[in-house]
């Protein structure tokens, strides 16, 4: 087919262009893949490359699209996922799509069940799905119910799923977003091994680390056009190269300028212990001590399920957990959280780290959105001023950059970046001394982090106190001007910004306090 | 194609519906002779038909927080009788007993509310075990008998403006009425567009708005002539300015208003409503308890149209209104829903019910018909959801266009 490579292609995808109405989704975009390498496609997102992953695979059907696809030398047409799942090219949704419910025997086979005489051979799909956990590294047993296991785990099962339809191409679409640092090392160990059994990978994903760690070729897509691909280890590819082709210039900085005007503490967490909701003896929070001064950017660095967010949802009216002890001290008094609306009223402000489930209601538009934690501020006896609140959503469109035709746009349509700054108009416009961010800038785009950054910094430097937990190191680096550690539910320690590397802060995320 | 589309607005599930419903009078029209549009069908239709669109009003608010309300039927009968009884027995003069079936809804209401919202039972659970209670004690009250109500009583659901004023040959007051209707809805137009425009805001072309006021206005014009032409004693019900005042109420209620913003809030999204400061308890036990009210007025109404309360009344009515509130574009699954959307489904009901009578069909036919319309409009929306964009004109100039699709990330 291509006659200019040395090894033989998988897939090529020859000038794939996709329209939806009034919008050109792919335009002309190329993508050639070669046998058993694992191959990454970056973009920033709205890019088009969940896209360009949906036409491959049958979701968007031969003659919705143009161009053509070339697999395994032949010009395919797939007409639905099961179409392409049978030539061998199984992909890998960001939200998996297992049956919690179910065991993970039964997922595994769930609509390929191994059958005699239209009867279930339930000893034959234990035999494989044996066979298929050991082949991804995932020690369970067959019956344990998916709801049981973590998530990095899940995503074990369902790589283990596609291995069952004998996969020769696997797509995976942000498979580490929902992962910690072990679970993601050990995926991306397990992909490598599945390279070397001659599996291809195609790997969408946000965390250039991660692409330039275990990529052997990186195909950049902007604007929904193919940029240009590149060879990992030839071209000496590293992260600011990746960068530079996918915001079509290079960002000097990943954070914008920022001189911390720091003032006096003004909040205050002392002995704050809160137990699990349903287990009893089980504290997610021991004993927390903190403060935040005012322009002052906190972090919270922790691994997954360390107790941050619950740390963070316990302080916001006690939204999470069972409150067992504690005070919250602000501007010098004592103040007692209840109610999510009590935190409101007394400054509090909280986005949280999953912006479907908890931060948005996806039915509603973007001026709806915007109001909603302060209904107050546009209504008078109850009643909602239209024109006011039309008002307030557009001028948080404009300060924070938000890209939408207009605020009547439904917040479902928006790409991550922008309802992230939907949900910061909201917080925003609530007014508050002390905002917590949980995760602020999962699953955004490199574009839109900078400038969620510089948003976060502009509220410091208003003199709010701005608390940021994330799982991202350099993120927390560059943005915090304190951080403190978290493990198991307590805080194991503080580093200021000048003493803080991710090797310090990872050994204190990892171990227990020395001494308190 | 366009221009419908134009005028009628952004929410093209209610454009159909609107549609549907004039295509249906016209149709009985037509295959009646004219008897559908004649002053006494249309009286009796809204005389008939007031108390379930009463219900599909508080209904609309239930479903769209995500509840659904099966007892409607019941808590309807039991207040009916209660009120009947203590208007015979205790000597309640009629206003009292208005009074008196409005607390026992609120009672009734704050029972559901209270297992709904404290103690956590789903709505479908509480009420279908309400449905099967207040039946048994509309039954224990009036030893399953039928219990009369007295004349004035009988107003509320069964009389109409008086005629005052010089004789016109029409009924004065209902004249009024339509014309103080079309002037508000003339103001309230211009007036938003005013406001729209000092925003800075798209506003539509003039011929758009001209022309939808006029075809409303028109409507209203014909629909106040019809009701103002009546047989001498009937004019407007009084169970239709109810309805009226209720939906007006509660359209700016759902739509303007902090609780009305928060009902949304809750069915779109739960937890995000309460991480942004919304009690959700409180919203489940408000609409809970504001359902039980209104079925407690809409079986005052029905007791005093029929004159005695009975132990059958109100079977049935719930899924009428459910009915009527998912044919006027409420979502299953929550957060969407307009009181006008449903009080047009419940009219769709109501023509169609009384169309098929007029012509003679059978209850079996009637039954069948009606299935198929809550069918039919339920999987429009669906079909609409999975093409990402409701879209009616989609759905006809299908083979024009590129099918439309959610933008992927």
């Amino acid at each position: 087919m291509s006659e200019t490579t040395t090894a033989p292609t998988i897939l090529e995808m020859r000038s794939i262009t996709k329209e939806f109405p009034g919008v050109k989704a792919l335009s002309e975009v190329n993508l050639l893949v070669k046998v058993g390498e694992v191959h990454a496609i970056c973009g920033e997102n709205g890019a088009g490359k969940s896209t360009l992953m949906k036409v491959l695979s049958g979701v968007y059907p031969f003659g919705s699209y143009q161009g053509d696809i070339v697999y395994q030398n032949e010009v395919q047409q797939f007409r639905d996922i099961r179409a392409s799942e049978a030539a061998g090219i199984v992909i890998i949704h960001q939200e998996l799509a297992l049956i919690p419910e179910l065991s993970i025997m039964e997922n595994i086979f769930l609509g390929n069940e191994p059958t005699r005489f239209g009867v279930i051979n339930w000893a034959e799909a234990r035999r494989r799905s044996i066979d298929l956990l050991a082949r991804v590294g995932l020690a369970e047993d067959p019956d344990t119910p998916i709801k049981e296991i973590g998530v990095g785990k899940q995503q074990l099962v369902e790589i283990a799923k596609a291995l069952n339809k004998s996969v020769k191409l696997l797509i995976l679409d942000e498979p580490t977003a929902a992962l910690n640092e072990n679970d993601s090392q050990h995926l991306l160990d397990l992909l490598l091994g599945l390279k070397g059994k001659g599996i291809t990978s195609i790997m969408i994903s946000h965390k250039l680390n991660e692409i330039e760690q275990i990529s052997d070729s990186i195909t950049i897509i902007r604007d929904g056009k193919s940029i240009e691909t590149l060879d990992v280890k030839g071209d000496g590819v590293d992260e600011d190269r990746i960068i530079r082709g996918m915001v079509g210039r290079s960002l000097e900085s990943r954070f914008p300028d920022h001189t911390p005007a720091i003032g006096e503490t003004f909040f205050e967490v002392k002995d704050w212990t809160v137990a699990h909701p349903q287990v009893e003896d089980r504290m997610v929070c021991k004993g927390s001590e903190f403060f935040v001064r005012r322009g002052e950017i906190v972090g919270f660095a922790g691994l997954m399920g360390a107790g941050r967010t619950e740390l963070a949802r316990s302080l916001f009216g006690r939204s999470y957990g069972r409150y067992i002890s504690g005070h919250i001290i602000k501007d010098g008094k004592e103040i007692t959280l209840k109610t999510v609306r009590q935190a409101i009223d007394h400054g509090l402000g909280y986005v949280t780290e999953d912006r479907k489930a908890l931060g948005l209601n996806l039915l509603d538009d973007i001026k709806t959105t915007t109001v909603a934690a302060n209904l107050k501020g546009v209504s008078k006896h109850f009643v909602v001023n239209e024109d006011q609140e039309f008002q307030v959503a557009e001028d948080y469109r404009k300060s924070l950059r938000t890209k939408t035709p207009t605020v009547e746009e439904g917040v479902a349509k928006l790409s991550g970046g922008n309802q992230q700054k939907v949900v910061l108009a909201k917080w925003m416009f609530t007014d508050p001394d002390l905002l917590i961010l949980d995760e602020p800038t999962r699953g955004i785009d490199v574009g839109a982090k900078y400038e969620i950054y510089g948003i976060i910094q502009k509220l410091a430097a208003q003199g709010k106190g701005v608390i940021v937990i994330s799982s991202e190191l350099p993120e927390l680096l560059g943005l915090s001007d304190r951080i403190y550690t978290i493990f198991e539910g307590s805080i194991t320690g503080v580093l200021d910004k000048a003493e803080a590397d991710q090797e310090n802060l990872m050994k204190l995320m990892t171990a227990k306090r020395q001494a308190a | 194609m366009n221009a419908l589309k134009k005028i009628f607005g952004g929410d093209i599930r209610q454009f159909g519906m609107i549609f549907a419903l004039v295509a249906l009078i016209v149709f009985f029209q037509i295959m009646t002779g004219g008897i559908t549009l004649t002053p006494e069908n249309v009286i009796s239709l809204f005389n008939g038909n007031s108390y379930i669109l009463i219900l599909a009003i508080g209904m609309v608010l239930v479903i769209i927080a995500g509840h659904i309300d099966l007892s409607v039927g019941s808590v309807a009968a039991f207040v009916g009788i209660a009120v009947a009884l203590a208007m015979r027995d205790w000597g309640f003069p009629s206003w009292m007993g208005v009074v008196y079936g409005l607390l026992l809804g609120a009672l009734v209401g704050a029972w559901q509310g209270f297992w709904v919202a404290k103690v956590g039972i789903p709505a479908f659970i509480v009420t279908l075990a309400g449905m099967l209670l207040f039946r048994g004690l509309n039954q224990l009250l009036g030893k399953s008998n039928s219990v009369p109500v007295p004349g004035d009583f009988q107003n509320i659901g069964a009389g109409y403006l008086p005629e005052i004023g010089p004789d016109t040959g029409y009924n004065n007051l209902t004249l009024l009425l339509g014309i103080v209707a079309i002037v508000a809805i003339v103001w309230g137009e211009l007036r938003r567009r005013k406001a729209s425009i000092a925003l800075g805001a798209e506003v539509e072309e003039t011929w758009v708005m001209v022309t939808r006021l006029v075809l409303i206005c028109g409507a209203l014009l014909y629909a106040t002539y019809l009701f103002a032409t009546g047989r001498p004693g009937t004019s407007f019900p009084i169970s239709g300015i109810i309805l009226a005042a209720l939906v007006l109420v509660y359209g700016f209620i759902s739509s303007r208003t902090v609780i009305g913003r928060h009902v949304y809030a809750v069915g779109g999204n739960k937890h995000a409503a309460e991480l942004s400061g919304v009690q959700a308890k409180r919203v489940d036990f408000l609409v809970m308890m504001n359902m039980s009210i209104l079925a407690g007025l809409a079986g005052m109404i029905f007791v005093a149209r029929s004159t005695a309360s009975g132990p059958f009344d109100g079977v049935g009515w719930e899924l009428d209104a459910i009915a009527a509130v998912f044919i006027g574009g409420a979502a299953v699954s929550g957060g969407v829903g307009t009181v006008m959307g449903s009080i047009v489904g419940g009219l769709v009901m109501a023509v169609l019910n009384n169309g098929l009578q007029l012509l003679g069909v059978g209850s079996d036919w009637t039954q069948i018909f009606k299935g198929l319309v809550l069918l039919a409009a339920v999987a429009f929306d669906v079909y609409n959801k999975s093409q990402g964009k409701p879209s009616i004109i989609g759905l006809l100039l299908k083979n024009f266009q590129k099918t439309p699709e959610p933008q992927a990330a």
